[in-house]
């Protein structure tokens, strides 16, 4: 299979494309796992989001290619950085030892499961190599986009609305949980006795 | 051969890709890097005479006719200082920062429309590096990466102030992309479509086409606030504070790198401008007044006028407006920014459909914004208690309240 596809000369730069974004994703990805330091690790992370936006593209997708550069490696790694900067680097950290008893062997259980599923999916349905998109063909320049408007606000609104509540839900729930425990942080704080008011 | 999605929208691709395609896209590629280089050597020289002439300086008048070779003088003597790595950084991510923050800078300019579409020898040419669909996204997406440049040397220099002025950068910058984002999207949906030449060509034909009086100038304010936030230009440099960061994120910097993030901030000025001008003040579109023979000229012409116009306009705001806390920086964007652009996107969306939405949406935007307002009257209340102020850790040679007053003017201190 992979010689008649390597033999179809269209099919080159496809296969070129598509070996970059792997390596990029497998590269990052072995390294969030493997660093160290944990800025490392999130920058190897953003190296894995990038690889899987140059997938995007290569499938033509690329309203999914911008959104995932904008969020994932624009947003969510930059407040992950943040919160390590925030926090601070402890570098002695031993991770020698497992913070819960028998985790690692229990990973590698869930992990080979889950690459068996995935390839039994892919065997069985055409989930992994099926056809490019559901929702429309990919024809004219504008297509992706509107395709995707009208599947989210029409097929699976509910699905949308429900996300957007729960990051609602999310946002005012971190603001009140914040706020709740800055009153009571306050309050526990004595004035300090050694302070004089000094008249102006 | 298949092209794919990305390339659907250039003309340039109708005839499929060959040799001589593939040679005018590197052309194009290399002679915007250029320009771009070129005109960042201005951009430096001409701030610095502007602001001096505003501060009743000379400014750099020795390298070349009217010190027009300093940014060379200077880049070259940058060049042969020594490279200095502190010991407490992380060398590697300490080397990356300056590439993460030029990079994305010069790849904006990538999707900006800088002139009209030539003919040569049968081949339509848009003139713009690429075209791709998803255009203005890819603004938003390079923008959002240039934060990395800057929030990571300010973490690998492994230093007080320049992690402040890293952390400082990452929340005020995702904080105005949202601002930005929202104001983007008014343009888009005026348009419908992400492209930045078909954003160009609906604003073309009269001045009243252009998305500015299109959409009712608040959206371009609230775009121009924010890209000054997303440069960290002043009045918001708080990045890179002088009186309170030493430097900001490149205090430990030397050498060729601390010319990378000079570059990398004087670039960012110019893409920036070029995509407001592209967004909100119709591209190249301008009045021609040659005919045929001025239709590739003038719009060139045009696109630089405005451009300069606007790289003015941002050095002016550095000469005229003091820098502003980062609280009040923060407010700003969140409490005013945010709400206001959200806010018009409702109204504009109500008018495209017709009027009576439009007013009523208008009327509901009104009404949240009352609603709104009230909220932060309260917020800010709870937030100016006695018990929401800690305690002063040591002495101080003055009273807190007293303190609080002078800097915040306190409302009921203020009668004693």
């Amino acid at each position: 299979m992979i010689t008649s596809l390597l033999a179809t000369t269209a099919a080159i730069p496809d296969i070129l494309v598509f070996a970059a974004g792997a390596t990029m994703i497998l590269v990052g990805a072995l390294g969030v796992i493997s660093s160290r330091n944990p800025v490392h690790a999130a920058l190897s992370l953003v190296l894995t989001l990038f690889g899987i936006a140059v997938l995007f593209i290569e499938q033509q997708a690329d309203f999914l290619a911008a959104v995932q550069v904008i969020v994932y490696a624009g947003a969510i790694v930059v407040l992950f950085l943040f919160v390590i900067m925030f926090l601070g680097v402890n570098r002695n950290e031993d991770i020698d030892q497992e913070p819960l008893a028998g985790q690692r062997s229990m990973g590698t259980v869930i992990v080979l499961f889950a690459i068996g599923a995935i390839i039994a999916l892919g065997v069985e349905a055409h989930w992994v190599v099926g056809p490019h998109s559901v929702s429309g063909a990919p024809g004219g320049p504008y297509q992706n986009i509107g395709n995707l408007g009208r599947s989210v606000f029409t097929t699976y609104l509910f699905a949308f609305e429900a996300t957007a509540a729960l990051l609602v839900i999310a946002v005012v729930g971190a603001v009140v949980l914040a706020r709740r425990s800055g009153a009571a942080n306050a309050e526990q704080l004595e004035p300090d006795p050694d302070h004089k008011e000094v008249a102006p | 051969m298949t092209l794919g999605l990305f390339a659907a929208g250039d003309p340039l691709y109708a005839s499929g890709l060959n040799w001589i395609t593939l040679l005018i896209v590197i052309i194009k590629i290399i002679f915007s890097f250029a320009v771009c280089m070129g005109a960042v050597t201005l951009m430096i020289w001409f701030e610095r005479k502007v602001i001096s002439d505003m501060q009743s300086r000379i400014g750099p008048n020795r390298a070349g006719p009217f010190g027009l070779l300093q940014t060379l003088a200077d880049g070259i003597k940058l060049f042969f200082k020594e490279d200095l790595i502190p010991v407490q950084s992380d060398r590697f991510v300490f080397k990356l920062a300056p590439y993460l923050s030029v990079v994305p800078a010069l790849v904006i300019f990538a999707v900006v429309p800088f002139g009209g579409v030539v003919t040569i020898a049968g081949r339509t040419i848009d003139l713009q590096v690429a075209d791709p669909p998803i255009g203005i996204l890819l603004v938003l997406a390079m923008s959002a990466i240039g934060v990395y440049g800057i929030m990571l040397a300010g973490w690998a220099s492994g230093s007080k102030y320049p992690l402040l002025s890293g952390v400082r950068a990452s929340a005020q910058m995702i904080s105005y992309e949202a601002a930005l984002g929202m104001t983007v999207v008014t343009v888009v949906m005026m348009t419908g479509s992400l492209s930045t030449r078909s954003i160009v060509n609906s604003q073309a034909g009269a001045i009243w086409h252009w998305n500015l009086i299109r959409l009712g100038f608040v959206p371009a304010i609230i775009f121009i606030i924010a890209v000054i936030a997303e440069t960290n230009r002043p009045p918001f440099d708080v990045v890179e504070a002088e009186s309170e960061l030493v430097g900001g994120f490149n205090t430990e910097y030397s050498s060729i790198r601390f010319a990378l993030f000079y570059l990398a901030e004087f670039m960012n000025t110019i893409t920036m401008s070029a995509v407001i001008v592209t967004l909100f003040f119709g591209g190249p579109d301008g009045y021609n007044p040659f005919g045929h023979y001025g239709s590739i000229v003038m719009p060139i012409a045009w696109f630089l006028i405005k451009v300069i116009a606007f790289c003015y306009f941002f050095v002016w705001l550095r000469g005229a407006l003091p820098r502003m806390r980062y609280d009040k920086l923060m407010d700003l964007g969140w409490k005013r920014l945010i709400p206001a652009s959200l806010g018009w996107l409702l109204i504009v969306a109500g008018f495209m459909i017709n009027g009576w939405w439009g007013v009523g949406l208008a009327l509901a935007v009104i009404a949240a914004g009352l609603g709104l307002a009230r909220a932060f009257s309260i917020g800010g209340e709870l937030e100016s208690r006695d018990q929401a102020i800690l305690p002063p850790v040591g002495r101080r040679p003055i009273s807190p309240r007293l303190l609080r007053r002078l800097t915040d003017g306190d409302p009921e201190g203020g009668g004693q």
